[in-house]
C-alpha cells in the first residue's frame, strides 16, 4: 500500500546523495531540504529544492547564512499553493523526466484528499437534509446547554475575585454550642476585633470591623437616595482593594469622611467633583467626602456596597454601640469582622491560633456556649457557606455541581443521538464502502472519510450552538439573575470548546469510521453482507442510558417544584396582603406614630398601622435568657425576640390559639408577652396564659405575663422550622412602620396617598417601602432561579432524546420497508404495523424508566434532606413521569411508523 | 476558448523567457523581472506561472546542467513554442493597435 515511501528512483533525492554539498554555510539547513523534500510534488521537487538552493547560495553569499536562512523560509511560504503539491495528471503538463513510479498514491491526509472528504461530507449532509438537520439540532441544542451551564458555572466560581487578595481575605466567624447544637455565625461580639489586633496581630496583614450592610439614606442638598453600605474600619478599602477614582484607600481615617461608589457619587453630584462635598447620612451624621471607589463588580459579595462610612463614626453614632465597646461586652454579638491574613502564614495556621480568642475572654457563665473563632476565606463565601453543627457542607457549591453534572448529560445525550444516527445510517452506506474499497480506497482514506464528515457535523454545530448562547444569553442571564457574556476573548474559551467538538467528532465518528471500513468490499458487493444480529445493541443501551437521564432530569424538577410550592403554600400565620413596611432610618420619625396614624387612616389608604423592631419577614433579634416555672436547667432558652406596638396584630393579622391581642384598656401590658404555638411548645407548659417568664438575672431581670398565645407567624426562611418567639409590646424598641392598606381600593391609589402623608409628616426621609408579599417571595428566588433553569435543561433533554428516537425510527421504518410491504401486501393492518414498529421502542423506554426510578429516588430523597420543611415523594410522580415518557415516545415513533406503514406497498417490492 | 488567453503576468514571464533565450529558468526569470519592475517576486508566483504556460503550451521545458550551488539539481530550462511566439506577438499587435487608436488630445501632455 505504501510504496510510494520505498521508492529507490526519486530524483531529487538521488541527487542529493550523490553531490556533496559546497559548504555547509551555502546550503540550506537540512531542516529546510526535509521540509520541500516531503511538500513538492515529485515532478516538481528537483526545480524547486534545487531553485531554493540557488537563492540560497546567492543570499548567504550577500547578507550571510541568518538572513538566508530567513528568506528560505519566506520563499518556500509563499511557495505554498496546491498548484506545487499537485501530482501530476496525466496529459497536459509532460515533465521532461516523468516515470511511472513517480505516480503514486497520495497520503491519505494530504490536503486535496481532505478537500475532497470535505466535499463529500457536504454533499451527504445536502442530500439528507432531515437526518442532517436533526443530528446537527440536535447536538448544536447540547452544546449550547452545555455552553450556558459552562458560562454559569464560570460566573459562580469567578465570584469575588475582582479582589486582589482574593486568595488571602477572610471573615472571622464563629461557632457556638447550645442545646447540644453546635451554630455557626458571622456575627461575633465588639471586642474581638481588639482582641485579634493588639493579641494575634502578626498573623494579619489588615483586619476590619464592620457593620451590616444596609439601606441608610444619604442627603446632600435637598437631593435624598437610600443607599446600601456599610460603616468599615480604615483598611477596609485596603482589604478590599478598592479602584480608588478620587481621594486615597486612607480615605476613611477622618472620623466625619466617607467614600463613595462611582454610581452614588453620579447620582449625588453628577458630573460636579464629589470631594470634600459634605452629606448626611440618615439625617444625623455629617461626613465630608474623601474618595470615590470604582463600582464592584456584579459578581461580588459586596455589589451592594455603595458607600463606606468609617468605624469610628458608627461607634459614636448608637448609644448601644458605644456600650458594647465601653463595657467590653462579649456576649453581644452583633458586628462583624474581614481580615487579610499576613503574607507569611496561611488561614489553617491562623485558625489554629485564634481559635479560643473568645472563649478565652468570655464571663465564667457564658463558656458554656464554646465560642470557636474561625476564618472562613473569600473563595468559599459564595460556594461554601452552609453549616450543618460546625461543619461546612456545602452551599452553592451544590448547584454548581448539579448543574454541571446536568450540562454533561445534556452534552452527552446529544452526543449519543449523534452517534446513534451515524452508526444507523452508515448501514445504509455499506454499499458505498463496498464500491469505494472496490475501486481502490485504502482502510485509511475511509476511516477519514467517515471521521472528516462527523466533524463537518461538529464544527456547523458548534457554531450554530455558539449563535444560540448568543441569542439566548439574554434571557438567560434574566433567569439566572446574573450579567454573563460570551468569553469571545478568552482562549481558554476557544480551545474547550473546540477541543470538545473535535474530540466529539472524533469519538461519534469513530464507530462508523472503523466499523464500517472492515467490511470486504466483495461481501457487501455480492449482497450476502448482513449487519448482523447484534449491530443495533449498541444503539439499543444507547437509547435507554438516553431515557434513564431524561427521566430522571424530570423526575427531579418535578420535585424540585413541588418542593418550591409546598414551601410557598406553607401556612404563615398572618395574612400578607397589602402589607406594606417603611424603615425609619432617620430620627425625624420618632414621635411622629400618632399623627401619621390617624392622618392616614382618615385618609381611608389604609385600615391599620403598627410598628415592629423586625421587618415582617425577618427576625432581627434572638435572645436567650429567659426562666419560667419548670424550665429545665440545663436548656439554653434562646427566643426570636420582636418589640411591636399595639394595633400590630390587628394589622398584620395574626391568630389567636388562646388568651387576647395587646390592649391599650390594660396599661399593664407593657410587661405583658404574646409567645407562639413553638414557644409554647418549646417551654413545654400546659397552660400557658397567666405564665410568668423571666428575662434576664435574678437581680436585673424583668417579668412578663404571657397573654396570648398565637399560631407561628412565618418571618423567616420558608424551609425552616419556626422558632419559638416572643412578642412585646414596646414603643421605643421599633424601627419598623408597618400598614395594612386598605382592601377595598387600589393599592397604587393606596401607596400614592401614603407617600403623599408620609412626604408632609416626615419630609427630611426619602420614602422608601417594601411589600411584605415581594420580600417572602424573594426568600424563594435561589430556588425559583434553580427551579426553572432545571425545567429549562430537563425540557430540552427530553427534547433531545426525542429527537434522537425520531431519527432512530425513521430508520428503522426505513431498513424495513421492504417487510412492511410484503406484511401488507399479506393483510397486516396499519394497526399491525405500527405496533411491530413502536413496540422495540416502548420496551427500551421502560427499560429506561425502571432503570432511573431508583437513581432519581435516592438523588432527590438526600436532596429533600436538607430542607427541614419539605413535600414528599409520591410514587405518583414516577407514574406520571413514566406515563409521560411513554406517551412521548409513542408520539414521536408513531410519526414514523404511521407514514412507513401507509406507505404503497406496491412501490416498496417493485424493485426486488 | 478558456485557458489560451495570455494574462498580464503571463505575458511578462513569456517575454522574459525570450530574452533570457537560452538561460531562461525560473530564478533567472525571477530576477530578471524584478530588477525590471523594481518589485520583489515571490517564487512560488514565477513557478505557478511557468507551469500554467506549459500547460497552455507556449512554452517547452527540458532539464538543464546541474550545479553546485544548486546543491547538483539540475534547472529546468524553458523556451517558446511558436504558440508561445504567436502568443508575445498578438499581446504586442493588441496594444499597437490600442496606441495608435487614442485619439491626439486624450492625454494632457499629448501623445509621446
Amino acid at each position: 500500500m505504501n510504496q510510494h515511501h520505498t521508492s529507490p528512483q526519486r530524483i531529487g533525492s538521488a541527487n542529493i546523495s550523490n553531490t556533496p554539498p559546497a559548504s555547509s554555510k551555502q546550503q540550506p539547513p537540512r531542516w529546510a531540504n526535509y521540509l520541500t523534500q516531503r511538500i513538492t510534488a515529485p515532478h516538481l521537487r528537483e526545480e524547486i529544492q534545487g531553485d531554493l538552493a540557488e537563492l540560497f547560495y546567492k543570499r548567504s553569499q550577500r547578507h550571510g547564512y541568518r538572513r538566508a536562512c530567513f528568506f528560505y523560509l519566506i520563499d518556500f511560504t509563499l511557495l505554498l499553493h496546491p498548484r506545487l503539491w499537485r501530482r501530476e495528471t496525466s496529459g497536459s503538463f509532460i515533465s521532461a523526466n516523468a516515470r511511472s513510479t513517480d505516480f503514486k498514491q497520495p497520503f491519505f491526509l494530504s490536503p486535496t484528499m481532505l478537500r475532497n472528504y470535505v466535499k463529500i461530507a457536504f454533499r451527504n449532509l445536502v442530500n439528507n437534509k432531515v437526518y442532517s438537520s436533526i443530528n446537527i439540532g440536535g447536538l448544536a441544542i447540547g452544546m449550547a446547554v452545555a455552553m450556558l451551564i459552562g458560562l454559569w458555572i464560570y460566573d459562580e466560581l469567578a465570584f469575588d475575585t475582582y479582589h486582589q487578595n482574593y486568595g488571602r481575605i477572610a471573615q472571622v466567624m464563629q461557632h457556638q454550642t447550645s442545646n447540644g447544637q453546635i451554630g455557626t455565625q458571622r456575627a461575633i461580639p465588639f471586642p474581638l476585633g481588639n482582641e485579634l489586633k493588639t493579641k494575634y496581630g502578626s498573623n494579619f496583614k489588615y483586619l476590619a470591623m464592620s457593620s451590616w450592610q444596609g439601606a441608610h439614606i444619604l442627603t446632600f442638598g435637598d437631593k435624598k437616595f437610600s443607599k446600601s453600605g456599610a460603616f468599615m474600619d480604615v483598611d477596609a478599602p485596603k482589604l478590599f482593594s478598592l479602584n480608588m477614582q478620587k481621594g486615597t484607600t486612607n480615605g476613611l481615617q477622618d472620623q466625619n469622611s466617607i467614600l463613595l461608589s462611582e454610581s452614588t457619587a453620579k447620582a449625588l453630584f453628577g458630573d460636579a467633583d464629589p470631594l470634600n462635598k459634605l452629606l448626611k447620612i440618615d439625617n444625623k451624621l455629617d461626613v465630608k467626602v474623601a474618595g470615590v471607589y470604582e463600582d464592584l463588580p456584579f459578581n461580588s459579595q459586596f455589589k451592594e456596597l455603595l458607600f463606606i462610612a468609617p468605624w469610628s463614626l458608627y461607634v459614636s453614632s448608637e448609644d448601644w454601640i458605644k456600650r458594647a465597646r465601653d463595657t467590653n461586652q462579649w456576649g453581644n454579638n452583633s458586628f462583624q469582622l474581614f481580615a487579610q491574613i499576613a503574607d507569611n502564614t496561611d488561614f489553617a495556621t491562623v485558625d489554629k491560633h485564634i481559635l479560643n480568642a473568645k472563649q478565652n475572654n468570655v464571663p465564667e457563665e457564658d463558656k458554656k456556649y464554646n465560642a470557636q473563632i474561625f476564618l472562613h476565606p473569600m473563595p468559599d463565601w459564595h460556594l461554601r457557606s452552609h453549616w450543618e453543627n460546625g461543619i461546612q457542607t456545602g452551599g452553592m457549591i451544590d448547584y454548581v455541581w448539579l448543574f454541571g453534572i446536568v450540562g454533561i448529560f445534556v452534552l452527552l445525550l446529544a452526543c449519543i443521538n449523534f452517534m446513534n444516527l451515524s452508526t444507523a445510517r452508515s448501514e445504509k452506506r455499506a454499499k458505498e464502502v463496498g464500491i469505494r474499497k472496490a475501486v481502490g480506497s485504502i482502510r485509511g482514506q475511509l476511516i477519514s472519510q467517515f471521521l472528516c464528515e462527523s466533524l463537518v457535523v461538529v464544527i456547523i454545530a458548534f457554531s450554530l450552538a455558539l449563535l444560540l448562547v448568543q441569542l439566548s444569553l439574554p434571557w438567560f442571564n434574566e433567569v439566572a439573575s446574573k450579567h454573563m457574556t460570551i468569553l469571545w476573548s478568552t482562549p481558554a474559551f476557544w480551545v474547550l470548546g473546540l477541543g470538545f467538538s473535535v474530540l466529539t467528532g472524533l469519538i461519534a465518528g469513530s464507530y462508523p469510521a472503523l466499523y464500517l471500513s472492515s467490511f470486504e468490499a466483495i461481501k457487501v458487493l455480492k449482497g450476502t453482507f448482513r449487519a448482523g444480529r447484534f449491530a443495533s445493541i449498541p444503539r439499543q443501551v444507547l437509547v435507554v442510558l438516553q431515557f434513564t437521564v431524561s427521566v430522571t432530569l424530570i423526575i427531579g424538577t418535578i420535585v424540585v417544584y413541588r418542593q418550591i410550592q409546598y414551601a410557598k403554600n406553607r401556612p404563615i400565620g398572618y395574612s400578607r396582603d397589602g402589607l406594606m413596611m417603611i424603615q425609619m432610618k432617620s430620627p425625624d420619625f420618632y414621635g411622629k406614630f400618632d399623627i401619621l396614624r390617624t392622618e392616614l387612616k382618615n385618609s381611608g389608604a389604609i385600615v391599620e398601622m403598627a410598628e415592629s423592631s423586625s421587618p415582617l419577614t425577618q427576625i432581627w433579634s434572638n435572645s436567650g435568657g429567659f426562666t419560667w416555672p419548670g424550665k429545665d436547667p440545663d436548656l439554653d432558652a434562646d427566643f426570636a425576640t420582636v418589640w411591636v406596638t399595639h394595633d400590630f396584630g390587628k394589622t398584620v393579622g395574626w391568630q389567636f390559639k388562646e388568651g387576647r391581642d395587646f390592649s391599650r384598656t390594660f396599661t399593664t401590658d407593657s410587661s405583658a408577652i404574646i409567645l407562639n404555638k413553638a414557644a409554647v411548645k418549646f417551654m413545654n407548659i400546659k397552660n400557658p396564659i397567666g405564665t410568668v417568664v423571666r428575662w434576664g438575672d435574678d437581680k436585673t431581670g424583668k417579668s412578663y405575663k404571657v397573654i396570648g398565645v398565637i399560631d407561628d407567624m412565618l418571618m423567616e426562611s420558608p424551609y425552616e422550622p419556626i422558632k419559638q418567639a416572643a412578642y412585646f409590646m414596646d414603643y421605643e424598641n421599633v424601627n419598623w412602620i408597618d400598614l395594612k392598606l386598605n382592601p377595598n381600593r387600589s393599592a397604587s391609589e393606596s401607596v400614592a396617598t401614603v407617600e403623599s402623608v408620609f412626604k408632609r409628616i416626615v419630609p427630611s426621609a426619602p420614602f422608601d417601602y417594601k411589600f411584605a408579599n415581594e420580600e417572602f417571595a424573594a426568600k424563594f428566588s435561589t430556588e425559583e432561579r434553580i427551579g426553572k433553569l432545571a425545567t429549562f435543561f430537563s425540557l430540552l433533554a427530553i427534547f433531545i432524546s426525542c429527537l434522537g428516537l425520531s431519527g432512530l425510527a425513521s430508520f428503522v421504518a426505513e431498513q424495513r420497508t421492504k417487510e412492511i410491504g410484503v406484511r401488507k401486501v399479506l393483510g397486516a393492518s396499519v394497526l399491525n404495523l405500527w405496533g411491530l414498529l413502536s413496540r422495540d421502542f416502548v420496551i427500551l423506554v421502560s427499560i429506561a424508566f425502571v432503570i432511573a426510578i431508583p437513581i432519581a429516588y435516592y438523588a432527590l430523597d438526600s436532596w429533600l434532606a436538607n430542607y427541614e420543611y419539605r413535600t414528599d415523594l409520591s410514587w405518583w410522580i414516577f407514574g406520571v413521569t413514566g406515563l409521560g415518557a411513554l406517551v412521548v415516545t409513542l408520539l414521536t415513533v408513531s410519526v414514523q411508523s404511521i407514514r412507513a406503514a401507509l406507505l404503497d406497498p406496491v412501490k416498496s417490492l417493485r424493485t426486488e | 476558448m478558456k485557458g489560451t488567453q495570455l494574462g498580464e503576468f503571463e505575458e511578462l514571464v513569456l517575454l522574459t523567457i525570450a530574452l533570457l533565450y537560452d538561460d531562461a529558468y525560473s530564478v533567472a526569470v525571477m530576477e530578471e523581472l524584478s530588477q525590471r519592475l523594481e518589485r520583489p517576486m515571490s517564487l512560488g508566483a514565477i513557478h505557478r506561472t511557468m507551469q500554467r504556460l506549459e500547460e497552455k503550451k507556449l512554452v517547452l521545458s527540458r532539464f538543464g546542467e546541474a550545479t553546485a550551488e544548486r546543491g547538483g539539481r539540475r534547472k529546468r530550462l524553458f523556451t517558446l513554442t511558436t504558440d508561445g511566439e504567436q502568443a508575445v506577438k498578438e499581446a504586442r499587435r493588441i496594444r499597437n493597435e490600442l496606441w495608435a487608436g487614442i485619439p491626439s488630445g486624450a492625454f494632457k501632455g499629448g501623445l509621446a
